[in-house]
């Protein structure tokens, strides 16, 4: 029963992770085929099936010809990404502790609203905000610049900083807090020094989505930038002319997720250790 | 030279959490609050400890106001039920925090986190991460923490509840030590076990719905419980409260069961009464009431048996094992020397001499 059961679960997760892996495969196999290649049916094997190129991974890196130096585009988008992560991530992390400890009222507004408020952010489709973005940008001169869109990114980052890291706070518990104050820690020594050195797991959880959904946007790096400025995903897209070329689209998509892959890699073993056992039993 | 507390109050919700709370705490004395869940024990701590401001009273030590002290500059210290400590810092880092808060220079730092380390049996233990501990061992820590400040207001909330017996025996004997050497501190406890505060033999305070209701030494409470609630909240098992009268015939808890008027009851009125008994003080005899069995309760080497006359239900806590069916008959002895009497209302009419 025992032995089914393990077969069975290593079955599962071979097929899952074939699913997974294939289409990166196959974005591998093409980025390194010619016009003839691709249209010469599906192969897989290189030299045996099909006459390996380095055409689609030269394009990226030359400008003229087809080509699109991808250079530029990935280091704005590495530099807006992670500004904007890190500002989210810092900001949404003091308010998400002040929304967790603190009881604020305004009116009829309360803490939940408030939490709601930052949310609520992020129902409305993007659309309805790209033209709101776009005038705002427009009027402070930031259009198709870096510092525009990393202020955009911030308003779309940190209500997803906040949700994760409000959420987290709430189970760490206020017990913590009161033994750093009656240590002789003002509110906020108490977060700095005792609650954020605690809050590894929150930090890479809401890091993470952060990064992920600001590498992968392409909506507002599409509206709010012309020449000047051109992030990765857009970049990618331009590719797109009357003639697809399937193997420079291929090997600039495996560039664009590597990073993502690695920070996935590395903050990953972070999830599993650094709880917050030791602090409550 | 003490921590007074003046008709402290503080509600949420519309449910009293503490219901004019005044009381006089003072320098190397240790305080026992005892009473149930909900009684408002850790409102009372959070309150004096300046976590949580009273709707309306006023907290003064030493005669100087405390309302306005944040708490990070009171002189406080706290152990809770659950083992709160520092999880990203060493046990030494744990019980230097305070010290290092204070800006101490590092060598006075050292030398208090080794003796106290000392006294609480962590000095092998410094380097470790609190979550390497067992919960003995991390309490250890926590109390560590709240000592090396030697502050002047030291409460624990429960602090050996969510330990094994066995080290809550252990820890209990050395808390007693320890406070003992606090000849400074106002160190304030909290149970609900009564028994503890018996063994603490500590000044109690008994709480029950956010009121204080009775405060004395540990024996004078057991002796002469104030109310039928405190008699209940200050024994374990509760005591045993027998509504009855007395007249000029004697003593009556139901039609058929009469007791010869005791010696200590004489000087009350006829008229009726509630009666207490403790349940240690019942004895199973060969002739008595005639009772039937309702539960027995064995736990380890003792017995808590749950007996019924008529309308007259009684716990009676025997020592050994006495193994008892359901539904079996048993006589039980109740002597009337040992009865407490209340009033129909709750106050104590008279307690017997040796003290129950």
């Amino acid at each position: 029963m025992s032995a089914l059961y393990r077969a069975l679960k290593y079955a599962a997760i071979l097929l899952w992770s074939a699913f997974v892996i294939a289409p990166f495969l196959w974005a591998l196999t093409t980025s390194f085929k010619t016009a003839n290649g691709i249209t010469s049916g599906p192969t897989y094997i290189p030299w045996l099936q099909y006459e390996p190129s380095f055409e689609g991974w030269r394009l990226l890196f030359s400008s003229g010809g087809g080509g699109i130096a991808i250079a530029g585009p990935y280091l704005s988008s590495l530099v807006v990404t992670i500004s904007a992560s890190l500002i989210s991530l810092a900001l949404g992390t003091l308010a998400a502790y002040g929304l967790s400890r603190f009881t604020y009222r305004a009116g009829f507004v309360r803490n939940a609203d408030i939490t709601f408020f930052f949310i609520s952010q992020r129902i409305m489709p993007p659309v309805v905000l790209a033209i709101p973005f776009f005038l705002m940008l427009q009027f402070l001169g930031l259009l198709d610049t870096e510092v525009g869109l990393i202020i955009v990114y911030i308003a779309l980052l940190m209500p997803i900083a906040v949700w994760v890291m409000v959420d987290f706070f709430n189970t760490v518990p206020r017990e913590l807090d009161e033994s750093a104050m009656l240590d002789g820690c003002s509110p906020f020594e108490t977060f700095w020094r005792v609650i954020l050195p605690n809050s590894r797991p929150g930090l890479v959880v809401a890091g993470l989505f952060c990064l992920i959904f600001g590498w992968n946007d392409f909506f507002f790096a599409f509206t709010l930038t012309f020449t000047q400025t051109q992030l990765l995903p857009v970049a990618i897209v331009a590719l797109n002319s009357s003639v697809t070329p399937w193997w420079s689209l291929s090997a600039a998509a495996l560039v664009s997720v590597a990073p993502l892959v690695a920070v996935a890699f590395v903050l990953e073993s972070y999830l599993s250790r650094g709880n917050l056992a030791g602090a409550v039993r | 030279m003490s921590l007074v507390s003046t008709e402290l109050t503080r509600r949420i919700d519309g449910i009293a959490h503490l219901d004019g709370i005044s009381c006089a705490l003072e320098r190397g004395r240790f305080y026992v609050v005892v009473g149930q869940t909900l009684s408002g024990k850790t409102s009372l701590l959070h309150a004096l400890a300046g976590l949580d401001a009273p709707d309306t009273g006023t907290i003064t030590l030493d005669g100087a106001d405390l309302a306005a002290v944040p708490v990070w500059s009171r002189s406080v210290s706290m152990v809770y039920q659950q083992f709160i400590n520092y999880p990203h810092l060493t046990v030494y880092e744990n019980i230097a925090f305070p010290l290092r808060r204070r800006r101490l220079a590092r060598a006075e730092i050292e030398r208090r986190v080794r003796a106290i380390a000392e006294t609480v049996g962590l000095a092998q233990l410094l380097a470790r991460l609190p979550g390497a501990l067992s919960g003995g061992q991390q309490q250890r820590v926590a109390l560590a923490r709240s000592l090396v400040k030697g502050s002047d207001l030291l409460l624990l909330d429960e602090p050996l509840v969510n330990l094994d017996y066995k080290l809550r025996e252990q820890l209990r004997e050395e808390f007693l030590n320890i406070f003992g050497a606090q000849s400074r501190s106002i160190v304030v406890y909290t149970t609900a076990d009564p028994n503890e505060a018996l063994l603490f033999d500590a000044e109690v305070l008994v709480m029950h719905e956010g009121r204080l209701l009775q405060v004395g030494s540990a024996q004078s409470v057991y002796a002469r419980p104030a109310t039928t609630t405190v008699a209940r909240i200050f024994s374990d098992p509760p005591m045993n409260l027998l509504p009855g009268s007395l007249d000029d015939s004697g003593l009556r808890l139901t039609d058929d069961v009469r007791l010869p008027r005791p010696r200590h009851l004489d000087s009350l009125r006829p008229g009726p009464y509630v009666f207490g008994i403790h349940p240690g003080d019942i004895t199973l005899g060969a002739s008595g009431i005639a009772t039937e069995v309702e539960l027995a309760e064995i736990s380890g080497s003792e017995t808590f048996l749950h007996v019924r006359h008529a309308q007259m239900r009684l716990v009676a806590h025997l020592s050994g094992v006495h193994a008892h069916a359901l539904g079996e008959n048993v006589q039980i002895a109740l002597d009337g020397a040992k009865l407490f009497a209340f009033a129909p209302e709750g106050g104590l009419a008279a307690a017997p001499a040796s003290g129950g």
